[in-house]
């Protein structure tokens, strides 16, 4: 098809420069299969990680032209044509090399959400019934692959660094799944205002625009949770019913 | 190791999503196979074995996918090495897609039902959604273009079945890389109940073997000797031979000459030529450092690969029959005799590999019971 230039960053840990490679692209590649063809004929020891190639694993994100996407789900033809494709490491994470980046944080911050907390059986024979309606809503939040793409676009965490305060979209959105679990009894509603700092986000909605698996993360996981946090926490009308009561906000 | 399962319809177009799964699902829901004459050639071959459970019309094979119980099941439904056969028979003689595979049509339905397109979309979301983000193809109007790809390998380290230890102390393994559990041909949905049962199964004899066993010595020398055989790679970095391009002529050679359907002189053919591949990757050589480096890893990773393309390939010559996911072109049969043995690979003192016919034991009573009561 055509003979594309790729600005790759190569390095280590931080430091690094573009590269550039050129290679042969033929019809319906993706930037990954460039990757792998630059990897195979000029650069045999370009770090990529990578595995399903199927948009499924989440392993291969990366800054395409500037923007967070899934190398195996980036079409070559829905870049623009006759131009440099820039490549580089996601920006939110401690760099490994080249397209590698540690994205173990997203591990630690994940545990810091309580785990599901199911109710006590419905049926003698230890199973439970729900509503259709109440297992449609979270099955949007299981799509997640975690690619951790939302949490690269994230602002309070790419520019303001502020991974020991804020869990970040990804984790708001495994927050939701198990908060709206029609089973789940735990509340994390305190957590979600402290040790998560949901107030944090000011939903720009970039995380949502960055999502492969196109789960509106602001809209139906992090508004739903930011009024539970507000109804419990900042609404004057049950404050005052607390006051008279005599309990503790 | 020479039972090797193929799935008769992974993507075959665009490179990118080249063996991608196509799910059964497809064929399930009324997909239909038709090779580039629009020929529903899977009603050509169907098995003596199967023919009485298998549908003689696509009316009939329509009624099955659609809930009724009467009807018997269409041929795009057979096992999955007898369909991915099928295929590449209308591949190789010449009756294939553009791409190299035939033609799985599922928009076709929309004749039959009401809203067909939507129906397809509800039924099959994430196939639609897969055609539609790689290949710009959209399932609900046109047939998707599928081939055989490789899935499984029943074969692999030969292990206690209780303890899941191989013949190496303290080396354990489940899963696909053990062998034995799903005999010549694995069956849908075992793989999982595999790795859960004999997965808990290894994690628990290792865990008590490392308990009682002190760390492994090992003698410094031997050590060195290994570190420096990893290394050399690097030593070879000005070498003309890449990891990568031996590789790619690996997976070209074991395609084309060990495949889904397999024939003596071809794999002997195959031998030579991993030999051949064998000798070239011990010159690759590679750059940059020891971390995070998939060039290095690659030339590591070459030698196993020579190893298990060498054993998957004699053990195929030495099963001289047709069995499960091994098929012979010189030997289409089953043969009876083959049915008391399995062929165990091994390296011999003098470092070659060594081909051995090991008796299969007798099923313990209490499974021939199990199996007599699933019978009745």
């Amino acid at each position: 098809m055509s003979i594309t230039t790729f600005r790759v960053w190569r390095g280590e840990r931080g430091t690094g420069a573009f590269v550039d490679y050129t290679t042969d692209i033929t019809e319906g590649m993706v930037v990954l299969d460039a990757m792998h063809q630059v990897q195979a004929e000029n650069a045999n020891d370009l770090a990529i990680r990578w595995n399903c190639k199927a948009g499924k694993c989440g392993s291969c994100s990366a800054e395409i032209n500037g923007r967070p996407k899934l190398m195996c789900m980036t079409r070559m033809d829905e870049l623009p044509a006759n131009e440099p494709v820039t490549v580089e490491p996601m920006r939110a994470f401690p760099h490994v090399r080249d397209l590698v980046t540690d994205v173990s944080w997203n591990f630690e911050a994940k545990k810091s959400v309580k785990k599901f907390k199911p109710r006590a059986p419905d049926a003698p024979d230890g199973t439970w019934r729900m509503d259709q309606v109440d297992v449609d809503r979270v099955q949007e939040f299981r799509k997640c692959i975690e690619c951790f793409l939302c949490q690269d676009v994230c602002h309070v965490l790419r520019d303001h660094q502020m991974h020991d305060a804020f869990v970040g979209p990804r984790h708001l959105v495994y927050a939701a799944a198990l908060e709206m679990h029609p089973l789940d009894t735990e509340d994390r509603t305190r957590d979600l205002k402290d040790a998560h700092a949901i107030g944090l986000c000011n939903i720009t909605k970039c995380c949502t625009t960055v999502c492969p698996e196109h789960i509106a993360i602001t809209d139906n996981a992090i508004i739903p949770l930011k009024e539970r946090v507000v109804d419990e926490f900042y609404d004057p009308f049950m404050k005052l019913v607390r006051l008279v009561r005599g309990q503790s906000t | 190791m020479e039972f090797v399962q193929f799935h008769p319809t992974g993507m075959v177009w665009p490179p990118s999503v080249k063996g991608i799964l196509v799910t059964e699902g497809v064929r399930g829901e009324g997909g239909v196979l038709r090779n580039k004459d629009g020929k529903r050639f899977m009603f050509d071959d169907i098995p003596d074995n199967y023919k009485s459970q298998t549908a003689d019309s696509e009316e009939e094979g329509w009624r099955y996918t659609q809930g009724d119980k009467s009807a018997r099941r269409p041929p795009e439904l057979l096992t999955r090495d007898h369909v991915a056969r099928c295929i590449q028979r209308e591949v190789r003689e010449g009756r294939g897609s553009p791409h190299g595979g035939v033609f799985l049509d599922i928009a076709w339905i929309k004749e039959r039902i009401p809203k067909g397109a939507e129906h397809i979309r509800k039924k099959l979301p994430s196939m639609y959604h897969q055609f539609m983000q790689l290949a710009n193809i959209d399932i609900t109007a046109v047939p998707m273009e599928v081939g055989p790809t490789t899935h499984y390998i029943m074969g692999g380290i030969r292990v206690d079945g209780d303890s899941q230890m191989s013949n190496v102390p303290g080396l354990f393994a489940a899963g696909e890389c053990a062998a034995g559990l799903h005999g010549a041909n694995r069956l849908g949905g075992n793989s999982l109940s595999d790795l859960l049962v004999f997965g808990k199964r290894a994690g628990e004899h290792a865990a008590a073997f490392a308990k009682g066993h002190g760390a492994t010595r090992m003698a410094p020398a031997d050590a060195d000797a290994a570190v420096a055989a990893a290394l050399e790679p690097f030593a070879r970095g000005g070498s003309p031979e890449a990891p990568y391009a031996i590789q790619h002529e690996l997976q070209g050679t074991m395609q084309k000459l060990v495949g889904i359907v397999r024939e003596e002189g071809e794999m002997r053919t195959a031998l030579a030529a991993v030999d051949a591949l064998r000798a070239r990757s011990r010159t690759v050589g590679v750059h940059g450092n020891r971390e995070y480096n998939p060039g290095w890893h690659t030339a590591l990773d070459l030698n196993h690969l020579m190893t298990v393309s060498e054993a998957i390939t004699r053990a195929a010559i030495e099963r001289k029959e047709s069995r499960g996911g091994h098929f012979r072109d010189d030997y289409p049969d089953k043969d009876p005799a083959y049915a008391t043995f399995n062929i165990v690979l091994r390296k011999g003192t003098d470092g070659k590999m060594q081909l051995e016919r090991r008796t299969i034991p007798p099923m313990p009573g209490e499974l021939k019971a199990i199996i007599e009561e699933q019978k009745s």
